[in-house]
């Protein structure tokens, strides 16, 4: 059994947890588990069976890319941290078409 | 026992010494020494030798590294006569350093000779007043204090992380803030942008950021830059000069954007981001071997993943934490002491009050700043970060 760390943005899709346990001798065993508990997880971490580029994974503070990706192991009590990358700052989206610094793409973007 | 005399004499024989006419030739050569004046500030301040920064006697062991981390560096020591060198450069030699001259003479001699002395920028008794709780640190002292008067920090935005950053940047004498913002004060903003007031709602961030800051520290000057950062106007901001780079922006095409541009321009960021009771904090620094944002991620979330905090909100105090972790950052790297916080991303939890830190990597394929880089100029950011090329 491993911690996973979830960030605050992804909470709402394990119900509000800050950290869940998870089973898994490497870090697909262990993604797998979470997302099969979790499925709206699945579209925040995953593109193409590899871990999505916005999104960084961390063994023991370790950059799982840096090491054997998705095989890299996870021994039970490590810590598992799960970072998609923050925009904030704290104000509205640039990208929300009402200050358009790029007109032709900002209204476009707006979703 | 040796007398003071004797002791002088013989270690004399040990070190290397000239006289201030080869100094003089040294100094102008094609590969100069560094020149250091290990003279107490009071004589240093009365006039100095061009070029020669101050490590007064009793710094010397614990500064040198800080001005001449490579031992096998040339440097040139002097002090009023030639003779406090001495013990300097027998110090220095056993400290490591192979080629340490002693300037016999001294500043005393230089003079006689006729050559050039300068007044040292020195700080006069106001700045003295102001300043005092960092002269009283070995690590900054007036030296430390003069580099940041002379420094340039370009904040982008003066909103939850702007606020705290650049008020503390401005309350140590940073000497030039820039602050892009093209945003006025709501409302919705007086929670946590500290620089800003109930009496300024609806005026310009920037400027209203520039009354609080002057108010604070007439020491510092301040351009404001009322407008959002985009590819067009990016090279004419950076024109301007800057040292360091505060990223505090609310958006990811200005992250990407500020995160290209520092890196070609070789200027260090200081990256921090925050949502609801979590900061990230770093600094991105390829020009001294560190990643830049694009090795962390190389892409962004697609919009309809990433939530601002306009839709998830912040506790206020927060960017106050992490906006002054980034002054601190700024601070260090102005100051060129410490470590900073490149090739780690520090993550603060407030619910918990737990600080955590993960490892960054410089990616070799990164686009940017990697050994083949594939985006050399500037991109359509707006478009780059809208989801549809990347997550298409």
């Amino acid at each position: 059994m491993s911690k996973v760390r979830i960030p605050p943005m992804l909470r709402e899709e394990v119900g509000g947890a800050r950290e869940v346990p998870a089973e898994g001798a490497n870090v697909r065993e262990l993604l797998d588990d979470l997302m099969d508990r979790f499925p709206a997880l699945r579209a925040q971490l995953v593109r193409d069976d590899e871990i999505a580029p916005f999104v960084n994974v961390y063994v023991e503070g370790e950059d799982v890319r840096t090491l054997d990706g998705l095989d890299t192991p996870v021994a039970p009590g490590q810590t598992v941290i799960l970072l998609p990358a923050m925009a904030g700052g704290a104000e509205p989206p640039a990208v929300d078409g009402s200050r358009p610094a790029e007109p032709a793409s900002a209204a476009d973007s707006a979703r | 026992m040796p007398t003071y005399r004797e002791l002088l004499a013989q270690l004399r024989s040990e070190i290397d010494e000239v006289d201030a006419v080869r100094a003089r030739e040294l100094l102008a050569g094609d590969d100069p020494p560094l020149l250091v004046d290990i003279r107490e500030f009071d004589e240093w301040a009365e006039g100095k030798i061009p070029g020669a920064v101050l490590i007064p006697r009793g710094n010397l062991e614990s500064r040198i590294e800080q001005v001449a981390p490579e031992k096998s560096r040339p440097i040139l020591l002097y002090c009023a006569q030639g003779n406090r060198t001495v013990f300097g450069a027998k110090s220095l030699s056993e400290l490591g350093y192979t080629d340490v001259i002693s300037l016999a003479g001294g500043y005393t001699d230089w003079k006689r000779n006729g050559f050039d002395t300068e007044l040292p920028g020195g700080l006069d008794d106001a700045k003295r007043a102001r300043y005092s709780r960092h002269l009283l640190i070995p690590e900054v002292g007036e030296e430390g204090q003069l580099k940041l008067l002379d420094s340039r920090v370009l904040l982008l935005g003066a909103g939850g992380l702007g606020s705290p950053a650049a008020l503390y940047l401005a309350a140590a004498g940073v000497g030039t803030l820039g602050i892009v913002d093209d945003d006025r004060v709501d409302a919705s903003n007086l929670q946590r942008q500290v620089l800003h007031s109930t009496a300024r709602l609806g005026d310009w961030k920037a400027e209203s950021a520039k009354r609080t800051l002057q108010e604070l520290n007439p020491d510092v000057d301040v351009k404001t830059y009322v407008e959002r950062l985009t590819s067009e106007n990016v090279e004419r901001i950076l024109a301007d000069g800057w040292d360091v780079i505060v990223d505090g922006a609310d958006n990811f095409p200005t992250r990407y954007l500020v995160n290209d541009a520092a890196v070609w321009h070789g200027i260090p960021l200081v990256h921090g981001s925050i949502y609801r009771f979590e900061g990230q904090i770093s600094v991105f620094d390829p020009a001294h071997g560190g990643p830049c944002y694009r090795c962390l991620f190389p892409l962004p979330p697609p919009p309809e993943l990433a939530p601002s905090c306009a839709e998830g909100g912040v506790l206020g105090v927060l960017p106050g934490i992490v906006g002054s972790l980034q002054a601190s950052e700024a601070l260090k790297l102005c100051l060129g002491i410490g470590e900073s916080l490149s090739g780690r991303l520090l993550l603060f939890d407030a619910l918990v009050t737990e600080f955590s830190e993960v490892k960054l990597r410089k990616d070799p394929d990164c686009p940017v700043c990697g050994e083949s880089p594939t985006i050399t100029e500037y991109v359509d950011y707006v478009e780059f970060c809208s989801g549809r090329a990347a997550h298409a």
